[in-house]
């Protein structure tokens, strides 16, 4: 069986603030007031750019899984 | 308060072009509370952060900005003052254009190009040996391979490497040039550039310079001028940097024979002697690219007024005890090593995942096909130039 949704979540303490998920993709993700970048929601329909995302980020905090399994940042 | 923007400014930068040592003076500031009082040759006096926490909040916090460096006296080495594009400019506009190379950058892009970079280096190692040593480590390995890759991901004719070359050089200078000669050197390296733009648009090919004019033509995402700025920016920045970081690893191992040995007999530390490398080599004459804060900020103890800019020594950074045990010794065995060399914020290195691959690369093809490596002749440093290395390395093997 597989899962129709994705999540994604973005380590806190790995992010720098690039501001690049939310420039690629900003329904998927966004700057908090810390500049800090967190998911808009975790369950997402899957979507390239989330893993386009994911491999671009900088500090390789973003993590998108589809079900169990970790799929972003491709390697 | 340690410091005040009274306080006299001591020269700066700090470190020798000749060698990849630090300055005795960043030590200093690293045990000394506060920000450091600095005035390069030209521009405002800056406050100068060396130590880690300082370094990532000035480079990381949006209260400091890239672009204000643009109306303002900017401290620099070299009379020009450089409109550095991208790394001139603050979100949104950066991220604008970012986000239009940044997928051509990814890990999971660049680790396709691997095997051809193996390649590559080990063409260039079979032509060394076929031509006998000693040889300039420099000009047959080290400056052939980024050269190569980031032409051929641009779109870039590699056999006019002397002209971009030259332009290059320049572009990077930081005394011999009079700010005219700096801007007639941009000039003609914006026209070369733009000329590859027309007879990209006219045959599109398969690379990032056909990409950047389809987000250009049909998407109007950037202007003419960012674009050929930006495709500038990526040849440069794209080998320059790695070009000199891999003669500076070289030279770096050669002078600690116990971490050289240590990485031949187990060539899977790689990846984490190319982290701690990254970490223990200085490459920069001095900090550059200068932040401007827009408001009052506090760092490290000492109180930046808005409209004073820091200056970022990510080489003293990465060599603060607070943040690395026995920051002074090179140890390739170290893991999980998070250095600034790529810098951080949203100017880290746009590069960094394909800059790895090639210092990886370009360094075990070289421990592992020639152990008996050793330098053959003297070393002659880069002079007046933003980044510190080798400009000849004479090797046998």
């Amino acid at each position: 069986m597989t899962s129709v949704a994705w999540t994604t979540e973005v380590d806190r303490d790995l992010c720098m603030g690039s501001g690049m998920c939310a420039g690629m993709a900003s329904d998927l993700y966004a700057l908090d007031d810390e500049d800090r970048a967190r998911p808009v929601r975790e369950r997402i329909a899957p979507d390239e750019r989330a893993l386009d995302a994911a491999d671009s980020c900088p500090a390789a905090a973003i993590l998108v899984r589809d079900g169990d399994r970790a799929i972003g940042p491709r390697p | 308060m340690t410091a005040t923007a009274g306080e006299t400014p001591v020269p700066y930068p700090f470190n020798e072009p000749d060698g990849i040592s630090l300055a005795d003076a960043y030590q200093e500031a690293l045990e000394r509370p506060g920000l450091v009082r600095v005035r390069m040759t030209y521009g405002d006096p800056a406050w100068l952060a060396t130590r880690y926490a300082d370094a990532r909040l000035v480079l990381g916090d949006r209260r400091f900005s890239r672009a204000e460096a643009l109306r303002h006296d900017e401290p620099r080495q070299s009379e020009g003052s450089r409109d550095s594009g991208i790394l001139s400019m603050d979100p949104p506009g950066h991220t604008r254009l970012r986000t239009l190379v940044a997928k051509a950058f990814t890990v999971h892009q660049v680790e396709k190009l691997r095997p051809w970079v193996r390649e590559l280096a080990h063409g260039l190692l079979d032509e060394l040996e076929a031509q006998g040593q000693p040889a300039d480590l420099v000009e047959h390995y080290a400056l052939p391979i980024p050269v190569a890759v980031i032409c051929r991901m641009l779109g870039v004719p590699e056999e006019d490497r002397p002209r971009f070359r030259a332009w290059s050089d320049a572009a990077l200078s930081t005394s011999s040039l009079t700010a005219e000669e700096f801007l007639r050197s941009r000039e003609e390296l914006r026209a070369y550039m733009g000329s590859l733009i027309e007879e990209h648009r006219r045959t599109p090919q398969q690379d990032l310079m056909t990409g950047l004019i389809e987000a250009r033509d049909t998407g109007d995402r950037l202007t003419e001028l960012e674009l050929v700025d930006l495709c500038v920016g990526i040849l440069v920045a794209g080998h320059e940097t790695t070009a000199t970081q891999i003669p500076n690893f070289v030279y770096a191992l050669l002078e600690h024979p116990d971490q050289l040995k240590l990485l031949r007999e187990r060539p899977e530390l790689i990846r984490g002697a190319v982290e701690e490398l990254m970490r223990f080599v200085p490459l920069g004459s001095g900090a550059g690219f200068p932040r401007y804060a827009t408001e009052d900020v506090e760092v490290g103890g000492t109180l930046v007024r808005a409209g004073e800019p820091v200056l970022v020594a990510v080489g003293a950074a990465n060599r603060d005890a607070l943040k690395f045990d026995g920051p002074g010794r090179l140890d390739v065995a170290r893991t999980g090593v998070q250095h600034l060399g790529f810098g951080h914020g949203v100017h880290h290195c746009l590069g960094a995942p394909l800059a790895r691959l090639e210092l990886q690369e370009a360094l075990e093809a070289l421990l592992v096909r020639f152990p008996a490596l050793h330098l053959a002749g003297d070393v002659k440093w880069k002079d007046q130039m933003l980044v510190r290395g080798p400009r000849e390395m004479p090797v046998g093997w």
